[in-house]
């Protein structure tokens, strides 16, 4: 027992000294800006990493958005077990780069998979999530209208592989329903002094594996629309992912984020990197 | 944008077009190269399973000659090719060897690496692979 606690610290600090999980290749999907296995911006039911029943895995990332007049960076780990629990924690920086200033945010995810294996099982594999996101610099948000620094969101995800459906390739269909009171994911705090009530939004991906190693998806992330001070619109992404082996995956992709504090049609590039122990 | 909803297009009439260009491909049998092939595949898989210290002790005392032919007899029954199947059922032969989910990726990654190294079409290997997911529970923690 001693060792299994042990070892995912080990894993960390010495990548040679540990072989990835058992799980097979792809199968931890991304890190999502959020921390959490998923999309680019939306979390799965999958878990970080690569780690079976009775195994430990870690993930560290960094991605970057950059849009017309904002760039997001993160920088995140993960820490999963029993391909049962994910543990992360993501560090986000958005600057303002037309604006001025920058709004960083970190958030804490926890993911528990509920039932359903993602390969072999008939029923989906769902999961139960939970994010603690703590804005830092809160002074812009509460200018706006935000009522909180902090908020939970919590998700439930379906992700289910089908095999050979397209031109014989298997395709991944994540769909994510989650409650939050997050404005702009939590960049912009939580909640409004009206109404500090949750939302439901829903969040899908649909993925073509081309091969073991090379994916193509879609993402569509529905959001909030609470702050009276401008309008928040819906996320959508597609991108490539390039899995170089279980401990490097790559991805790049094209990003939609609509309107952000009264800056319209907020498009750019998606990049983020994994490594995974 | 416009981007995305192309590409939502491409998938779908994609997947439309993947429904109907069933008539007359070669069975999955014949894609996995008939009998030679799947004596290929089954050695291969042998060798794996040797190899992976995750998984071979489940096959300490298991008679591997018996192992090898019921192996490559049900690969070939289910792939559609010219054979029956006399082995016992997937829950009665794994009964006792309590194996794990870590245990069954362990063998589908070395399938897979198999399929891999003998140049089977990427749908071929994915057609199989869905002919044996759903094995896993009828086969796992008993
Ligand atoms: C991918 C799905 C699998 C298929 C199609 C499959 C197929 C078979 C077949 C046909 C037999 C012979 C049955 C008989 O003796 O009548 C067998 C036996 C056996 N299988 Fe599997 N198997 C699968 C997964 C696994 C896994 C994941 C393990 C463990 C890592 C495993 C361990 C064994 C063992 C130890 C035996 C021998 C049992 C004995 O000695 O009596 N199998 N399997």
């Amino acid at each position: 027992m001693t060792l299994k606690v042990l070892l995912p610290l080990a894993c960390l600090l010495a990548s040679t000294a540990c072989q990835a999980g058992s799980r097979i290749i792809a199968t931890g999907g991304a890190s999502s800006i959020e921390g959490s296995a998923g999309g680019g911006i939306v979390p799965w039911a999958v878990l970080n990493g690569y780690a079976s029943s009775d195994e430990w895995g870690a993930t560290a990332f960094a991605s970057q958005v950059g849009v017309d007049d904002f760039t997001l960076k993160v920088q995140g780990a993960s820490v999963s077990y029993d391909n049962r629990w994910e543990w992360s924690f993501a560090r986000q920086s958005f600057k303002l780069d037309t604006l001025g200033g920058q709004l960083r945010q970190d958030v804490f995810g926890m993911k528990y998979h509920l039932a359903g294996e993602l390969l072999y099982t008939a029923l989906p594999q769902f999961s139960l999530g939970l994010q603690y996101k703590k804005q830092r610099d809160f002074a812009l948000p509460q200018a706006v209208g935000a009522h909180n620094d902090s908020g939970l969101d919590f998700y439930l995800a379906a992700s289910k592989v089908l095999f050979n459906q397209v031109a014989g390739r298997n395709v991944l269909l994540n769909a994510t329903l989650r409650a939050t009171r997050a404005n702009q994911t939590g960049l912009l705090g939580f909640g409004t002094a009206g109404d500090n009530s949750y939302q439901f939004v829903f969040e899908g991906s649909a993925v073509v594996l081309l091969n073991y190693n090379l994916a193509l998806g879609v993402e569509f992330k529905q959001k909030p629309n609470q702050l009276a001070f401008a309008n928040e619109q819906h996320w959508r992404d597609i991108f490539a992912a390039w899995f170089v082996n279980k401990h490097l995956s790559l991805v790049a992709g094209f990003a939609d984020l609509g309107s952000i504090a009264g800056l319209d049609q907020q498009q750019g590039y998606y990049l983020s990197v994994e490594g995974a122990w | 944008m416009s981007f995305s909803t192309k590409l939502t297009v491409i998938l779908l009439s994609a997947l439309l077009l993947s429904g109907c260009s069933q008539t007359n491909s070669p069975s999955l049998y014949q894609q996995l190269g008939g009998a030679a092939g799947i004596e290929a595949i089954t050695d291969g898989l042998l060798h794996e399973i040797e190899h992976d210290h995750r998984i071979v002790h489940h096959f300490a005392d298991t008679d591997i000659a018996r192992f090898r032919r019921l192996l490559a007899e049900q690969l070939c029954d289910l792939s559609g090719g010219p054979c029956v199947y006399s082995g016992g059922t997937m829950q009665q032969s794994h009964t006792g060897f309590n194996i794990s989910l870590a245990d069954y990726d362990a063998l589908v990654e070395g399938l897979i690496k198999v399929m891999q190294q003998q140049n089977i079409s990427i749908s071929a290997q994915n057609q199989l692979l869905a002919l044996l997911a759903p094995m896993y529970k009828d086969i796992s923690y008993r």
